[in-house]
């Protein structure tokens, strides 16, 4: 006979299948909503195990919780726009953070006999997670500088910090310190390496620490697991920790940059200035019923999303543009940079929310060949990720960055509100090529004129 | 639960992420954040477990913990599914 321990660990189990079948489906759009639906699923089956454990469990305090949890993340799974997405996300990170380093705190107060340093180290990542995620939130809502803070020592402070939380993890070893000091010191050293850590990284690496920080509050779970000797938080802990770095690995690529320069490089700390070489260049600035003129000529086109187009909230018109286009009988794709948006995937959840259809959206790899025999290529609001210097200039920061080799068509119109340099503060040549040209104004502004011109030619 | 068993599962599990999410594809790496957002919610078993009529404050600090997994796994799951919704083929 299964006793009640084997019974709980079987459901944990389903638990587990729930969450790995279900990230498993999330691999194709069309089986991606039951996958979460399968995932939820599998959060219940864990929370029955839990409750039927037959502990002497405090009722109306878990009514309480569950009631207010429930309450808030209906409202903020409700109202998020889609634009806010890493904002919510970075809170949802630092909420896991936080919970598994309460549940940590919670045994450590309860007189577990579980090991120490696991309970110090459980708390020590989750509230490192806490702190760096809702620094994270600030900087991308905007509450704090989206420069990268930085100062001299900075690195040296965090080294400090690092190395303080181990030596009194050694401390507690040959009890140098009274247990609650350590406890209570490497909880406070965890929020300030937390911070200590975000802050000097700028708004364009943000999506790095994002899938960073989502990652930390996987292992966070893990840890817990660990300290309960839970298989549930384990498992579904190192999935959401893998998730979470595979998601950085992939920014990181994007940019062209290693994890420890995001980390440490501080790119984007003051604008970097030296536009004194810049080279002179020709520009040719067309009105829209130019560009609508050279549209309506093209049968191959390409439209090219960066974040600008979400800021001027013009995904909805850009997807009438080339609703009107297709219905002329032309082919128009959407090419996808993986750091177009930001957070990973983020581009297409705003095309997805403007009724793109999925197939549409290419990623770099898909997109790249086509650019070789498309008419048109429709730049909107991104910069970095076209810019030809990456593949060839060696002295522009950007180099070696995978792009949208856009240059490839036979004609690139790019709107731009100004000249002003993107992220990465530099200059982009494309702007000068034979085959280029710009349509300065609002991307809304513009597209709106472009779509009541290409239907009236 | 002897550590080695717990280190066995954790590594494995890790794996089995690797391989699963290695599969999906850019476009839905947003609604992958989210859902893993409320993945990691599961952190609402020990926060349950903790909230016992024993010891006031662990209890308390259960209730904390409990408050913060349940936003995530409530709002981690409907705003994926919010968003899945929209992903449409013509």
């Amino acid at each position: 006979m299964m006793n009640q321990t084997d019974i709980q660990n079987l459901l944990y189990l389903i638990s587990a299948i729930g969450f790995i079948v279900g990230i498993k489906r999330l691999s194709h759009p069309k089986t991606a909503r039951s996958g979460n639906f399968l995932a939820s699923l599998g959060m219940l089956v864990a929370i029955i195990a839990t409750l039927t454990s037959g502990a002497n469990f405090d009722w109306q305090l878990i009514a309480l919780g569950v009631g207010i949890g429930s309450i808030l993340g209906i409202v903020i799974a409700a109202r998020v726009e889609m634009t806010q997405m890493p904002q919510m996300v970075a809170i949802f990170n630092g909420l896991g953070g936080a919970a598994s380093g309460f549940v940590a705190s919670s045994e450590y107060f309860s007189g577990s006999d579980s090991s120490y340093i696991i309970m110090c180290l459980s708390v020590l990542i989750g509230t490192l997670t806490f702190s760096g995620s809702f620094i994270a939130f600030g900087k991308l809502q905007g509450f704090i500088s989206g420069r990268a803070i930085t100062f001299t020592g900075q690195q040296a402070i965090n080294a400090l910090i690092f190395t303080s939380m181990i030596a009194l993890l050694f401390a507690h070893n040959f009890s140098l310190l009274p247990n609650d000091t350590i406890f209570y010191t490497i909880t406070a050293l965890a929020l300030m390496l937390g911070i200590g850590l975000t802050i000097p990284i700028g708004g364009a690496d943000m999506p790095v620490v994002i899938s960073l920080l989502n990652s930390y509050s996987g292992i966070a779970a893990a840890a817990t697991g660990f300290l309960l000797g839970n298989n549930a938080l384990i498992i579904s802990g190192s999935l959401v920790g893998a998730s979470g770095l595979i998601l950085t690995n992939i920014m990181c690529k994007g940019m062209n940059r290693s994890l420890a320069n995001v980390i440490f490089g501080a790119v984007g700390a003051a604008p970097t200035g030296g536009d004194s070489d810049q080279k002179e260049m020709n520009i040719k600035s067309y009105s829209t019923t130019e560009a609508a003129m050279i549209l309506d000529a093209a049968e191959k086109i390409i439209i090219v999303p960066g974040y600008g187009l979400a800021v001027a909230q013009a995904q909805h018109v850009a997807r009438e543009v080339a609703d009107t286009l297709e219905a002329q009988g032309k082919k128009v794709l959407y090419a996808i940079h993986p750091v177009a948006g930001r957070m990973p995937g983020h581009m297409n959840v705003l095309l997805a929310e403007a009724n793109v259809s999925y197939d549409l959206l290419k990623d770099l790899d898909e997109i790249n060949p086509e650019f070789e025999d498309c008419d048109v290529a429709l730049i909107l609001g991104a910069n970095d990720v076209v810019n030809p210097a990456a593949r060839h200039d060696e002295s522009s920061p950007i180099y070696g960055m995978p792009i949208l080799n856009v240059d490839k068509s036979r004609t690139v119109i790019i709107n731009k509100r100004s000249m002003n340099p993107g992220f990465a503060g530099v200059q982009n040549e494309l702007f000068g090529y034979d085959n280029s040209i710009m349509v300065f104004g609002d991307a809304k502004d513009m597209l709106n004129d472009l779509l009541k011109e290409i239907k009236e030619l | 639960m002897d550590i080695i068993n717990l280190i066995t599962i954790f590594i494995l599990a890790v794996f089995v992420g690797n391989e699963i999410i290695n599969k999906v594809p850019p476009t839905l790496h947003t609604p992958l954040m989210s859902g893993s957002n409320a993945i990691s919610g599961i952190a609402i078993v020990g926060a349950l477990l903790a909230i016992t009529i024993e010891g006031e404050l662990s209890t308390y600090l259960g209730l904390a913990a409990l408050i913060c997994a349940t936003v995530n796994v409530v709002g981690g799951f409907l705003v994926t599914d919010r968003m899945l919704k929209m992903f449409k083929k013509k």
